[in-house]
């Protein structure tokens, strides 16, 4: 049911999934965050032509359920068709995902897991 | 009349009765409540979903401002900034803080963002050229950055709230076909056991009331028989020298009560 305290309270940064421009406008913006060394953890995933899906699973499943300090995930939506399974399958509150236009590709609201539902619910 | 229906095993007895009767009333108490807290998240979440399709919608608009922005820093920069910026990104400037709302006993989280003071990662960026741009473009993603945690908080409590009503209203359907009927099919059950048991009794009463009524009479029979018995004993005794002295006179009393001895 609903999440408990503990369960958001130490989240505090956004992380990022998508093409090269889009995560340098938003790192740009200031969300951009490196753990300290020795494991440094970066929370921007970039994805070109030659990213392979299962370095977007990984990164996915690390945003998603191995970091704790990780309040919204934004991801491309042309990035999130590639792994569209792990995202309509995904029904956690936290972290929050949220599919972002990138500039090459304009935004679709009937691919979108969120949306969709809102349509399923409200029957259009 | 029993077996008829889903019924909860309990004794027929006034007691159980009793609390069958005070179940059913909190049964009926914890629907309507239930009912009221589901309708009361419904026009929330009804409320949340339209507010993100609008936020979505805005969000379109706000990421293409963003990204013709950002084409104008690589014009002006006159080169691939991409690298330098991932390169030099160490320790957020923009976080997230969660605070709650609640909502009918529903706490639902909502996101914040704010900006921690005095960390600039990209101080160098663009200092050959296009500084302007560069500071524009971060000035316009931040803002894009705010629609999407609007929209990130929205998304959240869209996702809770959903669950929440979907739990709430299996409760109050439970309630509503299973526990009311089940308890108004035990209570009749014990009614109607109870009525057989009181049936049975006042039954019972009437046969034990006929054998006493039965036995009185008989021993009434038996005392006024002994009564005439004694009564006409005397008699005989008494009559016997008559009859020496006038026996004519039996037969002319005519009639006579029947001697029984």
């Amino acid at each position: 049911m609903a999440a408990s305290q503990a369960d958001y309270k130490d989240r505090q940064f956004i992380a990022v999934i998508g093409d090269e421009d889009s995560v340098t406008g938003l790192l740009l913006a200031g969300i951009g965050h490196v753990t300290n060394p020795p494991d440094s953890q970066k929370n921007f995933l970039v994805v070109d032509g030659k990213t392979e899906t299962s370095a977007i699973e990984a990164a996915f499943e690390s945003f998603t359920t191995q970091r704790k300090d990780i309040g919204i995930v934004l991801i491309n939506q042309h990035v999130a068709d590639k792994i569209r399974y792990r995202i309509d399958t995904y029904t956690a509150a936290f972290p929050t995902i949220l599919e972002i236009p990138s500039k090459e590709h304009p935004y679709d609201p009937e691919k979108d897991s969120v949306l969709r539902r809102v349509r399923r619910l409200f029957g259009e | 009349m029993s077996g008829a229906g889903d019924r909860e095993a309990v004794f027929p007895t006034r007691q159980s009765l009793g609390i069958m009767k005070a179940k059913l009333k909190g049964a009926e108490t914890g629907h309507n409540l239930l009912k009221r807290k589901s309708e009361a998240l419904t026009k929330r979440f009804r409320e949340i979903t339209r507010r993100i399709d609008e936020a979505k919608r805005k969000m379109g608009r706000v990421m293409q401002i963003a990204a013709f922005s950002l084409a104008e820093v690589t014009y002006a920069v006159g080169g691939d900034i991409g690298y330098q910026v991932q390169e030099s990104a160490k320790s957020a400037r923009f976080r997230l803080r969660t605070k709650q709302e609640n909502v009918s006993g529903v706490f639902l989280p909502a996101f914040e963002s704010y900006l921690t003071e005095g960390n600039n990662d990209f101080g160098l960026t663009g200092l050959g050229k296009g500084g302007q741009q560069v500071q524009r473009c971060r000035e316009t993603y931040a803002r894009a950055v705010e629609t999407l945690v609007e929209l990130a908080s929205l998304q959240t409590a869209f996702v809770i709230l959903d669950e929440v009503i979907k739990v709430v209203n299996r409760r109050v359907n439970a309630i509503e076909h299973v526990i009311i009927p089940r308890t108004e099919n035990t209570i009749k059950y014990i009614n109607s056991e109870l009525d057989e048991l009181d049936r049975e009794e006042f039954y019972r009463l009437k046969k034990v009331a006929g054998k006493k009524q039965r036995d009185v009479a008989a021993a009434d029979a038996e005392m006024k028989a002994k009564k005439i018995a004694e009564a006409t004993k005397p008699y005989q005794e008494s009559v016997e020298p008559v009859i020496d002295a006038a026996p004519a006179d039996i037969l002319a009393t005519g009639e006579d009560d029947d001697v029984i001895f």
